[in-house]
């Protein structure tokens, strides 16, 4: 039988690295997630436990994928713990993806928000001139330095990473950053996936300088394919219409930046 | 031999048909509705939804406090077609709600309510005294909440103080929305009708679970959830005939639609609109237009003026 891709498929997880003290890489073997688009995401079984949301993270070998996770709530910890030769269940790819222009590019992650930014570093061109920024707490929760230099190493590029402990890279929030490289370089496109405030005020510093920008949205979600309308910011549906939004688009929603929805879809502040 | 005439009739002085309809005294400018608890948290959405053709958005089902709803997974996609949804009735609560519709203006909004009692419904109600509502649409038949939804539409003494307290509490129309519990339905729709209901959505989603083969378990959290979409259609469309040939009440049918020819079927059978969830699922938003594209077509083509035309005409003899 066709694969079904709102079907859950079982998966059995072959390697678990470990990024952090809070964060782990679960690899698997799956054609299907191996070869999504950078944006895209999956919705990721437990059993027994929960279903969430999960950017789908590249992985060395072809065929293969994985997840990069943060231990959070329930759903987050649930599959944080899921060990070599556990089995869970995928469904999708579902989304957009990212529109990846040419030339100079910065893409900015925070955290898990870096997995999208480092399948985007797969599709780049040779040609590109690529500044990747990673906003960490501290040091020790900075990861992905070592694979970003790794998948640019063809490209002229430039890893920064910043502290907002200054514990290791440069001391400060990465969206000072941003602020600062936009106002020196007009770049073709800027990428930006972590939290909602970072996104937001990365969009603001692109975009007030008209230059093409876009961010990856992440809200609470249920159904993944737009019939429950958990995931709904504005009049837009983060799982349909999205995950990728234009700073255009984005810079006219009344909720981004602002407001996301809880369980029982009550607006809540960030 | 007149629906000829007619047609020709119509060829002759170029009248084009209308879409609009009428559900007893709800009027609709277009016959497919968004069902509820489809989409249903955001009045943006709702203003989206108008915009892509629905011609009145049903929201989720409301309670009187916010409800968080069951942990994922809510949703589970049968193989074959159709979903399983065990959501959990989550909704930010009726006072909530209420003030966050109350700038409407243009959309048309068909509350849906969820309570146990008739005082909940009533308690309800009143938060949206500042609101343009068409109507309230009572769910009597959610299949995997405890005490409310279908074991409320089960018990005839309760539908009947629960309708009689809503008709005594608001002039604004209130339909039931009527599923497969363990009594016959049959029996919900006389009840309600007999209590002053002005019309009646036939069906809910019927109660369903889904169990992983490689893992052993059962996918929802819930363990059970409502069945949506095409597998349901066929039995929603006979409870539609069957509701339309037993009593005159307006009908809303709902269960599996996803195209101009179901909603045709639908209207044949007895309903005088419809609405939908699983489709947008499937097809997304454009399913609103393209199904009232297809519904005029086939008006043009069959030479009916009206919906009202078409309802309950397979009936006929």
């Amino acid at each position: 039988m066709q694969r079904n891709h709102n079907h859950p498929t079982i998966v059995t997880i072959e390697k678990v690295i470990n990024e952090t003290p809070t964060v782990r890489t679960l690899i698997f073997s799956d054609d299907v997630m191996s070869n999504v688009l950078p944006g895209q995401f999956a919705m990721v079984w437990i059993p027994e436990v929960n279903e969430l949301p999960m950017s789908v993270m590249i992985s060395q070998e072809s065929g293969k994928a994985a997840f990069t996770v943060r231990k959070h709530g329930p759903a987050s910890t649930g599959l944080y713990n899921v060990e070599v030769g556990g089995q869970i269940g995928v469904r999708g790819p579902y989304g957009n993806s990212f529109d990846l222009k040419e030339g100079k590019l910065l893409l900015v992650g925070g955290g898990t928000g870096l997995v999208p930014m480092m399948r985007l570093l797969t599709f780049v061109k040779s040609t590109d001139d690529v500044t990747v920024l990673i906003g960490a707490k501290s040091k020790e929760e900075v990861f992905f330095e070592d694979l970003a230099n790794s998948l640019l190493k063809n490209n002229s590029h430039n890893v920064i990473v910043s502290t907002d402990d200054g514990s290791y890279g440069e001391k400060g929030f990465v969206t000072d950053l941003v602020e600062k490289l936009v106002d020196e370089t007009h770049y073709d496109g800027v990428y930006v996936c972590g939290p909602e405030i970072m996104m937001y005020k990365t969009v603001q510093s692109a975009h007030s300088r008209n230059i093409f920008v876009q961010a990856s949205l992440e809200r609470m979600m249920k159904c993944g394919v737009g019939i429950c309308g958990s995931c709904c910011v504005g009049e837009d549906l983060a799982c349909r219409d999205g995950t990728v939004f234009d700073g255009d688009h984005l810079s006219k929603n009344k909720e981004f930046g602002y407001f996301h929805r809880n369980k029982a879809g009550i607006l809540e502040n960030y | 031999m007149n629906q000829l005439l007619y047609s020709k009739l119509n060829s002759l002085i170029k009248v084009e048909p209308s879409i609009a309809t009428s559900i007893g005294k709800i009027q609709l400018d277009k016959p497919v509705m968004l069902a509820s608890g489809i989409l249903g948290i955001s009045l943006d959405v709702f203003n989206r939804l108008y915009r892509s053709g629905a011609g009145a958005v049903v929201t989720k089902s409301l309670s009187t406090e916010p409800w968080e709803g069951y942990p994922n997974p809510t949703i589970f996609s049968v193989k074959g077609g159709g979903w399983i949804n065990a959501v959990g009735l989550s909704n930010p609560g009726a006072p909530n709600f209420a003030k966050m519709i109350e700038p409407n203006q243009n959309v048309p909004i068909v509350v849906s309510l969820v309570g146990s009692i008739p005082e909940d419904f009533e308690m309800m109600i009143k938060q949206f005294k500042n609101c343009k509502v068409l109507a309230y649409e009572l769910n009597l038949s959610c299949p995997h909440v405890a005490k409310v939804g279908l074991e409320v539409g089960d018990d005839p003494e309760l539908v009947t103080k629960i309708v009689t307290a809503v008709k005594n509490t608001t002039a604004v129309p209130a339909i039931a929305k009527v599923g497969l519990g363990a009594s016959n339905y049959l029996n919900t729709v006389s009840t309600a009708i007999d209590s002053g209901i002005d019309a009646i959505t036939a069906i809910n989603t019927v109660r369903a679970t889904a169990i992983d083969v490689e893992t052993q378990r059962p996918i929802l959290s819930n363990k059970f959830g409502g069945l949506s979409g095409t597998p349901i259609k066929p039995i929603a469309l006979r409870c539609v005939y069957e509701i339309s040939s037993k009593y005159n009440v307006p009908i809303i049918g709902c269960g599996g639609i996803s195209t101009w020819e179901d909603a045709v079927e639908f209207f044949l059978a007895g309903a005088s609109a419809i609405q939908l969830g699983s489709a947008i699922g499937d097809n997304w938003i454009g399913v609103f237009d393209e199904i009232n594209k297809g519904i005029l077509q086939y008006m043009q083509r069959k030479g009916f003026s009206t919906i009202k035309d078409m309802v309950g005409l397979a009936k006929k003899s």
